[in-house]
């Protein structure tokens, strides 16, 4: 069900044809701060990013771990809300038109800014993609329409407990990728083996023909290789969070070191992905 | 326990009439718009294992069995319906009934569903149980009952509460269960349910996750409403064998709506009863300090299901605020927020303040010490019954007993303890 036009689509064929996996690095939006985070955003391709998912903010974000719960609590300081998210993304689009982006988060904010309303004026911002935690495949008819009307892929989660039974459920109307959640637990805390990784993969592959990305427990370099040698994709979330909280002064704001620090460490990451295959 | 209404139907186990409002959530788990399964994709497969774990408990005489020895002989079921003289008298209008439930064994309706929760857990193998609390009374109960099957038990609780219920923290412990205080957020009721959940995902294969109240994913407001359900049930047969008729009117205390849910569910049918939940306005309903999900919320989605929510303009939750821990949380039942929706049930609030004058009003009337939770829905009784007639019959669920507030209380009235 990918749509071959699709930003995310082009991407994953292009990597294809060179060989190699992708990095999928994330960052919360406004964390410490809008002008922080927009310009770590726009820097982020060069330092190695192939998609870039961006964590929406909310209250109470209850699959994730104290290191992006303590992300999304500094990004509502710095002003988040559903809207600048938006304006963040147009802003980086006026510069970057290939790069695609992927918004992550909970359904309650969209919920309140309104579905439909959501997903047009993300698409119209230049989202590609959204994946939304607390939404599974039984109650995903709410955004599955708006979305589709949009041009938006719905990024669908499958887990170690998704059930061979199941897997045809969570890829029916899925599209553009899919996103392995590599454990069983929050994010940001445990990692699967490569063992764990290379038996998970060909049941996903059995079922769907969309680029799998694996997520969660993904920390090092070392680790971003192994899953790009079974999968598509690696997501990098809490250890680069765990690097910008690392930079940021006594008050909570980010200081000469924050944009240098992360960079370097995606720059690392995206060696090894890049060096995975070779 | 079977029984006749005045018409000669049966009720109580009886099967939902067509048409009847007893008949939820439809197979997605919904009460109109309200309820549903909002998990992440790990917990989803447990999810509708418990759905299918518990349907099969539900047609199963023999759990029905086992839960009704448990609920009389460990629990102390049935509860008393009593009529509150002395209140009826200093009140001067509508005879108040209260349905005892403080007396059940750890103090409040907790047990009861908390009850047929373990013994659905023990069916499915599962030997470490997870839950949330505010007030503790829930944390205590599920303490209790693993105690009582030699289960490992671990309570999250804020830590914003875990300093205001003391007592029930040390009894929890005593109890043998782990208690972690919960930091994030206010560190009230909703963070210890964010925790709770983490905790599932992250040992999905051991761990039994035992929701304290009528919300979250389906089934659990189901299942909890159908345990809670005994309270009703004997309530309709006590008011029968005392006053030969159903009560005009139930008043009950909404924290998520559990014994709200319990005394009402068994009454939806029952259009001239009319069914009265009290939601803690905290400072005052406009102060913007309140627990009051219907009236001062909207829809959204939070721990699992859509309902009432307290929550800003970007979908962002609020804080709740309360005097009373239990009721301390942004969010209600979602059969509660269709029950309101399709105006079968009413709801009003209650300040910190009428709570406290209301847990006095009933200490010195009726010696009993109400838990502040209740004390909520006492005081809508204090406010409505002067203006009713000597022959209307109201019921007030007495949720708890108030011995975990009594700290609360003296600092309150400047007493130091
Ligand atoms: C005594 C008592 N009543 C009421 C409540 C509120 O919960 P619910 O609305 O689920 O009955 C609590 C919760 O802790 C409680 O302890």
């Amino acid at each position: 069900m990918s749509r071959p036009s699709s930003r995310i689509a082009r991407r994953f064929a292009a990597l294809k044809e060179q060989g190699r996996g992708a990095l999928i690095p994330y960052l919360q939006a406004c964390d410490p701060d809008y002008d922080t985070s927009l310009a770590l955003l726009r820097a982020m391709p060069g330092a190695g990013a192939d998609l870039i998912e961006i964590g929406v903010p909310f209250s109470d974000p209850s699959a994730d771990g104290p290191i992006i719960q303590a992300a999304a609590r500094r990004g509502l300081k710095g002003g988040s809300t559903v809207a600048k998210v938006l304006e963040m993304v147009g802003r980086f689009r006026e510069g970057d038109s290939d790069t695609p982006i992927v918004l992550m988060g909970y359904l309650n904010p969209i919920g309140a800014y309104g579905p439909e309303r959501f997903c047009a004026d993300a698409a119209r911002a230049g989202v590609d993609g959204l994946i939304i935690v607390d939404l599974p495949p039984e109650e995903a008819d709410l955004l599955e329409g708006p979305a589709a009307a949009k041009g938006l892929d719905i990024v669908r989660l499958v887990a170690p407990t998704t059930t061979d039974a199941r897997l045809p459920v969570v890829f029916d109307h899925a599209s553009g990728f899919v996103y392995y959640v590599s454990i069983t637990g929050v994010t940001g805390t445990r990692t699967a083996s490569s063992d764990e990784l290379a038996a998970a993969l060909p049941r996903l592959r059995a079922a769907t023909d969309l680029p799998v990305a694996i997520g969660f427990g993904i920390r090092t370099p070392d680790q971003a290789a192994a899953a790009v040698r079974v999968a598509d994709a690696a997501v990098v979330a809490s250890a680069l969070l765990a690097t910008l909280e690392d930079t940021l002064d006594e008050d909570g704001r980010a200081t000469a070191d924050t944009l240098p620090r992360v960079l370097a460490q995606l720059g690392d990451l995206s060696h090894a992905v890049r060096a995975a295959r070779g | 326990m079977q029984e006749t209404q005045p018409d000669g139907t049966p009720a109580g186990d009886a099967p939902a009439r067509p048409n009847s409002l007893r008949s939820g959530p439809d197979a997605r788990g919904r009460f109109g718009i309200f309820g549903g399964r909002f998990v992440a994709e790990t917990l989803m497969p447990l999810v509708l294992e418990l759905d299918q774990a518990y349907a099969e408990a539900k047609a199963d005489p023999a759990f029905r069995r086992e839960l009704d020895y448990y609920l009389k002989d460990y629990v102390g079921r049935p509860s008393p319906l009593w009529f509150a003289h002395r209140l009826t008298q200093e009140l001067g209008g509508a005879k108040i009934y209260m349905k005892r439930e403080e007396l059940n064994h750890t103090g409040s309706h907790k047990l009861n569903n908390v009850m047929g929760q373990i013994l659905l857990a023990r069916r499915m193998g599962r030997t470490r149980i997870v839950a949330e609390t505010g007030a503790g009374q829930h944390g205590v109960a599920t303490a209790t009952v693993c105690a009582l099957f030699g289960m490992k038990c671990v309570i999250y609780m804020g830590a914003t509460d875990v300093e205001r219920q003391k007592p029930n923290v040390f009894r929890m412990r005593l109890l043998g269960a782990e208690v972690v205080p919960v930091t994030s957020g206010a560190g009230t009721l909703k963070d210890a349910m964010n925790e709770a959940m983490r905790d599932w995902v992250t040992n999905v294969r051991d761990t039994y996750f035992l929701v304290g109240t009528v919300a979250g994913p389906h089934p659990y407001p189901e299942m909890v409403r159908d345990f809670q359900s005994v309270i009703g049930e004997e309530t309709r047969q006590q008011m029968h064998a005392a006053e030969g008729r159903l009560p005009d009117i139930i008043v009950a205390a909404i924290g998520g709506g559990s014994n709200a849910m319990g005394i009402f569910h068994p009454f939806l049918d029952d259009a001239s009863v009319r069914l009265i939940g009290v939601e803690a306005a905290g400072r005052g309903l406009d102060s913007g300090e309140t627990a009051a999900s219907i009236l001062r919320g909207r829809p959204g989605v939070l721990h699992g299901n859509r309902t009432y929510l307290l929550q800003d303009a970007d979908g962002q939750i609020d804080e709740a605020h309360s005097i009373s821990a239990g009721l301390d949380y942004p969010g209600i039942g979602p059969e509660h927020s269709w029950l309101h929706e399709i105006g079968r049930a009413e709801y009003v609030g209650a300040t910190d303040d009428e709570a406290l004058a209301a847990f006095q009003l009933c200490t010195r009337t009726e010696g009993i010490i109400p838990a502040l939770e209740c004390s909520h829905a006492l005081a809508h009784v204090a406010r409505i019954a002067p203006t009713l007639d000597p022959e209307t019959l109201i019921v007030l669920n007495v949720s708890g007993r108030g011995d975990k507030d009594i700290f609360t209380v003296a600092a309150h009235l400047g007493v130091t303890l």
